[in-house]
Formats: C-alpha cells, structure tokens, sequence
C-alpha cells in the first residue's frame, strides 16, 4: 500500500481514535497505530463496529519481545494486532507495548473468536496474560510447563526436556 | 515296504528341526510394523513400503496401525514432550514379543534439535532394539535395520524390551489421559 493511501487512512482513524493512541506511521505493508494498553479494548471495538472502517477481521495477533531494545521501544513485549477491512479493501496494524513485569492486556476474544486460541498461544509462549479471557490456558505446550518459550531470554537449548525429566535424561 | 521303516519310506519328504526354529522362521518373515511416523522420516518411511523399496520382499508389508496387532515399532521423527505419552502407551499396548526402530536422527538422539519441545531420544523411554541413522535414512538403510531385527530374533536374541524396562518412566506419562 502506498504511504499516501496510508497516511490518508492514519488522519481518517486519527479523527476517529486519535485518544487512544500513542503514535502512528506508516510502514511498508501498512499503517501502523501505537496504542495505549489501557484502552486497546476500546479502541479495537471502535475499529471493528464503526461503519466507516469495519476492520472485521482479525488476521493476525502476536507479540514481539524487544528484549535487547530498551532504549528503542517503550516496553518489552509488543502485542501486535493485524486487522483487514473488507470494507475498504485495507489493512492496519495495531501494536501495544507492555512492561516486562507481569504483562497483561484486555483480550479481544470477545470481538473475535479466534482471537481466543491466538490469544492462548500469545500468552503460552510469551507469558502475557489477556485478562477477560474464557479460557487462558497453554494451547501448545503441556500444561504443567514451567516458562515461556518464546521469550528472547529462554535459552535456546539444554532446558526443555532435561528441565522436566532430570532423573531420566542425565 | 513292510520291513523298512518309516524313515526309509519317508525319504526327503520331511524335514526335522525344532519347535522354537520355526516359530523364529515365521516370526522374523511376518513382521508388522506399527508406523509412528511423526516427520520426514515417515516419508522414507512410505517410500520403503512403496514399490521401489517394497518392504514386502521381507515380509513387513503389513502396516498396522492398531498396536495390537503390531510387532514391531518403527519410530520414525521427532517426538515432543506432549506426544511422548502418546509413544508409550501405543507401544504398551502392542503385544510382545515385540521389537522397535528408532529411524532417524531425531527419534535417536533429538537430531538437531536440542530445543524446548523435544524428547533427546526416545530410548530415555521405550526399550529400542535398532537404530538406523540419517537425516532422514534412506529406504535402503531402513531394510537393513529391520533385516537386523530379523536377524536378532532368528539367532533367538532377546529383545530389548524383554532385557529390561527403559531406564525410567516418567512419573507423568502414567497419570496423564491421553
């Protein structure tokens, strides 16, 4: 999408939603909109019940751990919520950072169903809690695993297996 | 013919041998493999049953996917921690004798994934009589690990499974419901 479809699509939202976000810009697929934890619900709600968006499909969420980027971005965890509206055949992605203490978020699984089972993968590997969520638990690793896999300070081997099952695999 | 014999009137008709070589004879050419083909391994796995490779020169064409009517289990792929107590309870529930093959890297020794997720050889928990080796093996490799097998139970080896229980269970893979 070119930036000036995009940046005609930020001050349309802006106008909209401008209170709940923190910063927009464009990027080189789509919009991006920054928006403050508090009130993600909020503004994801208006995103999909206002008749001039109609962002009604959820394509995608999942987080990003800027474990390495303090400095870069304004916290951790970045939850990332990518929506597709079929009625102006367009696409925008909402992205939300969180403190790397106890990160939790609004879900959204009651505006999307399949936010719930993305929201459960996001919170299995990531440790970030949605708070509202049906049913918050591992959807891929079993349910009694310590720890967040995911996260950029799990170490990439030698965990796992040999964390669990210590008498059986030294 | 009155004052002969039997064995003169027999001649070659009949061969003499023993009860426990015969059951190994038919055993050993009457293999069923249970396939627990979980990766790319299971591939080479097919291709070794298909008409190239046909396992079925060596009397292993029976695929049964109810362990209880399977005698030998090729472990073919990774396998994950959740899916372990899969492996042993489809591997509790063939009736022995029984035999197993880890195929491949991964079902051997994890492969290279030492990671989160995956078990580092499935022989931490069920007894493996053969490993074959490869990334994954070819078919060839996989018919002389199971020629290997035919050969332990003709020499009348015991199997791995009946030399002793794997080194330990794990305390989860009784008490889960899978």
């Amino acid at each position: 999408m070119p930036d000036a479809t995009q940046t005609a699509l930020i001050q349309k939202l802006s106008a909209k939603i401008g209170g709940h976000l923190l910063a927009t810009a464009t990027g080189p697929d789509m919009a991006i909109l920054t928006a403050k934890p508090d009130s993600v619900y909020a503004l994801l709600r208006t995103l999909r019940d206002d008749l001039d968006l109609k962002f009604g499909y959820l394509i995608d969420l999942t987080a990003v751990d800027y474990l390495n980027f303090p400095e870069r971005y304004a916290g951790r965890f970045a939850v990332v919520y990518h929506l597709h509206s079929f009625t102006l055949s367009d696409r925008i992605r909402v992205q939300v950072f969180l403190p790397a203490e106890s990160p939790a978020l609004a879900s959204a699984a009651d505006l999307w169903g399949n936010a719930a089972w993305l929201e459960r993968e996001v919170f299995d590997l990531y440790g970030i809690r949605f708070t509202g969520h049906p049913d918050l638990r591992r959807i891929l690793m079993p349910d009694d695993y310590p720890g967040h896999p995911l996260r950029k300070d799990y170490p990439l081997r030698g965990r796992g297996e040999r964390e669990r099952f210590d008498q059986v695999t030294t | 013919m009155t004052s002969r014999g039997p064995a003169a009137y027999l001649q070659d008709t009949v061969l003499t041998t023993r009860v426990g070589s015969v059951l190994r004879w038919a055993r050993k050419n009457s293999l069923w493999p249970m396939p627990f083909g979980t990766a790319c391994c299971a591939i080479e796995l097919m291709a070794t049953m298909a008409s190239r490779f046909d396992l079925a020169r060596f009397g292993s064409e029976v695929l049964r996917f109810s362990p209880r009517q399977s005698d030998l289990m090729i472990v073919a792929g990774r396998v994950s921690i959740k899916m372990m107590p899969v492996l042993i309870q489809i591997w509790e529930q063939m009736p022995e004798p029984k035999w197993s093959i880890a195929m491949g890297a991964c079902a051997s020794c994890g492969g290279v994934f030492d990671t989160y997720t995956l078990i580092q050889g499935v022989d931490r928990f069920i007894p493996v009589d053969v490993y074959v080796p490869g990334c994954p093996p070819r078919p060839e490799q996989l018919i002389d690990g199971i020629l290997k097998v035919q050969k332990f139970i003709e020499e009348g080896k015991q199997e791995a499974s009946a030399r002793g229980a794997p080194r330990q269970r794990p305390l989860w893979a009784t008490t889960r419901q899978v």
